[in-house]
């Protein structure tokens, strides 16, 4: 996020805010409620989402877009704020580039030309611009209804040109705020464990960067930009890879098309050689992935050791040891294997990482074990005596000039037909988490949430012969699960929904793993699905 | 009973909470008032979401795959298995011929080591985690 989570506690009738591709009230609960209560404040709310969410019920204005269309809609409400003349010409000036190569891509989106595409009335497209526009400060809050999509990095763009072009950037109750699924996916990206860059974002190839870190950790270090998971996958296919670390991960659940992942997974090596992979799972049970693994490292839970959690505001707070831990904590496991691999790696504890860490992370650098017993410090802090950064782009941004990166809406990679003529968009509940390892073995999550159902308007039911909580099978062009109908208007006519918690029906044996170009992200929120009724 | 604040392992929101423990078991979660996140907030997840720190199915011991079996192996042994097949690896096809996936629900003490055991002591970057999914 660019900004702070609690601004949301300071947002006036005068203010907007834009959740597009985010179900926070399920998935960022916390988040969701400060957003309904700025609401009920009179702070207006425009929500953009396939799905009738518990944020869209109470919205102002609802865009109910086709999913995969965020750019013709995002373009469209840029259309309206450009020929009203809406946009902050001042912030457009001082502070942005290539705004006319914006222009000109945007005009061609006019409201009508934007309905068509996105299924959405132009004139919703052309209220839901003037009340952002109109706002004293407007904040786009987003999840993976963005970023899951062939065009993840084009819807990301689009939302950031919105910003831009709005001068809502920069400043309280405003910027691009991604709301991350995780813990501690902010912490893991700035941690390094990305193939393109060290701690902090520090490019591999950079030849001061790199001898920065060898002189730190006293080896030479490589400066070729290392897999993505969809990489490895490929090279385990392949045989390029011939050995897999999986640290608290369950790819045979949570990654797309999972028949997939388990024919590369599964020693199925098409290489001259024939040789046997080698996969080792860290992690709390016996996960799918675990069972096909030929070394599994018991985990540590979060209670189980000390350490830091980063936020998706940014902010590094701490974890503490509250029990023993059944095995050993994570960090005495790394630190073990690192030795028996040959190499001094003599920490006291997490701190003596954490301290190592800051030492080459200049954005946390900042930041101590001591400072945080006074509560969390989001980054970036450069110094001792820098109280952290809670909204990022002030005065400029990071790079110099805003940069309007214009973009034209591409449709998804799969889109419905004869032989699958429905749109099947997937997601998560409130009571569960990912591959639900963790919330189905505790008794009052599950007994919230305990089977899982598909989602399907009851039109489209009713010519299916299919009624409530009737077992269905559903099928798409990767695999086929049985599963119940949940007959409901929460979904568009013609779009589908299921989520990904189940291990026993697995929402990913159906995805697409199709990916944008430059992220790799697979488009997990668009695929084709025949649906049908099984028998009993 | 032993109090101890501490950060909700669920969503990115990062709630405060306390857990509150008897007898070396969580028995609750309690969300923090004075902090900068929850403000005494907490969600289902994070008040009803610990059962599974003390579930019967937690693996205690690391498992080595003999015979086609996962067989239960000291801490030791499985570290030897790993040195040994990485080592042999590395010789054989190099070191890019090793990846890890990293865990976006461990703590950033253990990303760092995760990425610094990758590049610096197995010589790759093959290094990711599930945020690009």
């Amino acid at each position: 996020m660019t900004n702070a989570i609690l601004e949301l506690k300071e947002f006036t009738v005068r203010d907007a805010i834009f959740a597009i591709g985010t179900n926070a009230t399920d998935c960022h609960p916390l988040i969701g409620v400060y957003m309904l209560e700025a609401h009920a404040r009179g702070t207006k709310l425009i929500v953009a989402d396939p799905r009738r969410t518990e944020l869209a019920k109470h919205a102002d204005i609802w865009l109910r877009h086709r999913p995969g269309t965020d750019v013709a809609l995002l373009n469209g409400m840029m259309h309206v704020i450009l020929t009203e003349s809406l946009m902050d010409r001042d912030f457009i000036a001082a502070r942005t580039e290539n705004f006319d190569a914006l222009r000109e891509t945007v005009l061609a989106y006019p409201p009508e030309r934007a309905s068509a595409i996105t299924h959405v009335p132009a004139d919703k497209i052309a209220a839901a611009a003037r009340m952002f526009a109109r706002a004293e400060n407007a904040a786009t809050y987003y999840t993976m209804g963005i970023t899951q999509h062939v065009t993840g990095v084009d819807n990301v763009l689009s939302v950031s040109n919105l910003a831009l072009l709005t001068g809502n950037l920069g400043k309280p109750k405003a910027g691009v705020n991604p709301l991350r699924g995780q813990n501690n996916v902010q912490g893991a990206c700035d941690m390094g464990a990305l193939p393109n860059v060290f701690p902090a974002y520090q490019p591999v190839t950079d030849d001061k960067i790199r001898e920065k870190f060898e002189k730190a950790w006293g080896v030479p270090l490589s400066g070729k930009p290392g897999l993505t998971i969809p990489d490895v996958l490929h090279g385990l296919e392949h045989g390029s890879v011939k050995a897999l670390f999986i640290f608290g991960e369950n790819p045979m659940r949570s990654d797309p098309d999972i028949n997939h992942v388990k024919h590369c997974m599964e020693n199925v090596d098409f290489s001259p050689l024939k040789e046997a992979r080698f996969i080792v799972v860290q992690d709390l049970f016996l996960t799918e992935t675990a069972e096909i693994a030929d070394v599994v490292l018991p985990g540590a839970s979060f209670a189980e050791k000390d350490g830091t959690f980063s936020n998706t505001e940014r902010r590094v707070q701490r974890v503490r040891q509250a029990v023993a831990p059944v095995g050993k904590p994570d960090w005495l496991i790394l630190t073990e294997l690192m030795r028996a691999m040959g190499t001094k790696a003599d920490y006291a504890g997490p701190e003596a990482v954490f301290d190592e860490m800051r030492t080459l992370a200049p954005s946390y650098a900042g930041i101590s074990y001591a400072r945080l017993e006074q509560g969390g410090i989001p980054w970036p802090c450069p110094n001792e005596s820098h109280p952290g950064t809670p909204i990022l782009h002030v005065g400029k941004c990071n790079r110099g000039p805003g940069l309007f990166c214009a973009v034209d809406f591409k449709p998804p990679a799969e889109n419905p037909d004869e032989s699958y003529p429905l749109i099947l968009t997937t997601g998560r509940v409130a009571a569960h988490y990912h591959t639900g390892t963790m919330t189905r073995r505790c008794w009052g999550l599950d007994a919230a949430h305990p089977e899982e159902s598909l989602e399907i308007h009851p039109e489209d039911a009713a010519r299916l012969g299919i009624a409530h909580d009737d077992p269905i099978r559903v099928t798409t062009r990767r695999g086929t699960l049985t599963t119940k109908a949940n007959v409901t208007t929460r979904v568009p006519v013609g779009t589908t929904f299921i989520s990904f918690h189940f291990s026993e029906t697995p929402g990913n044996i159906l995805t697409n793993s199709a990916a944008d170009p430059i992220s790799k992200t697979p488009e997990y929120k668009v695929c084709a699905v025949r649906v049908e009724r099984a028998r009993a | 009973m032993e109090s101890v604040v501490t950060t909700c392992p669920y969503c990115g929101c990062g709630c405060s909470f306390t857990l509150n423990v008897e007898g070396g078991e969580i028995v609750s979660a309690v969300p923090q008032v004075d902090n900068v996140v929850n403000l005494g907030r907490l969600c289902l997840k994070g008040r009803f979401g610990f059962d599974f720190v003390h579930h019967k199915d937690r693996l205690r011991t690391p498992l080595v795959r003999r015979n086609g079996t996962l067989e239960e192996a000291t801490w030791d042994e499985a570290y030897g298995v790993i040195a040994e097949r990485f080592a042999d690896i590395r010789k054989k096809h190099g070191p890019d011929a090793i990846a890890a996936f990293s865990s976006a629900r461990c703590t950033n003490e253990e990303n760092y080591l995760l990425q610094k055991l990758m590049r610096a002591v197995v010589g790759t970057n093959n290094i990711d985690h599930c945020a690009r999914l």
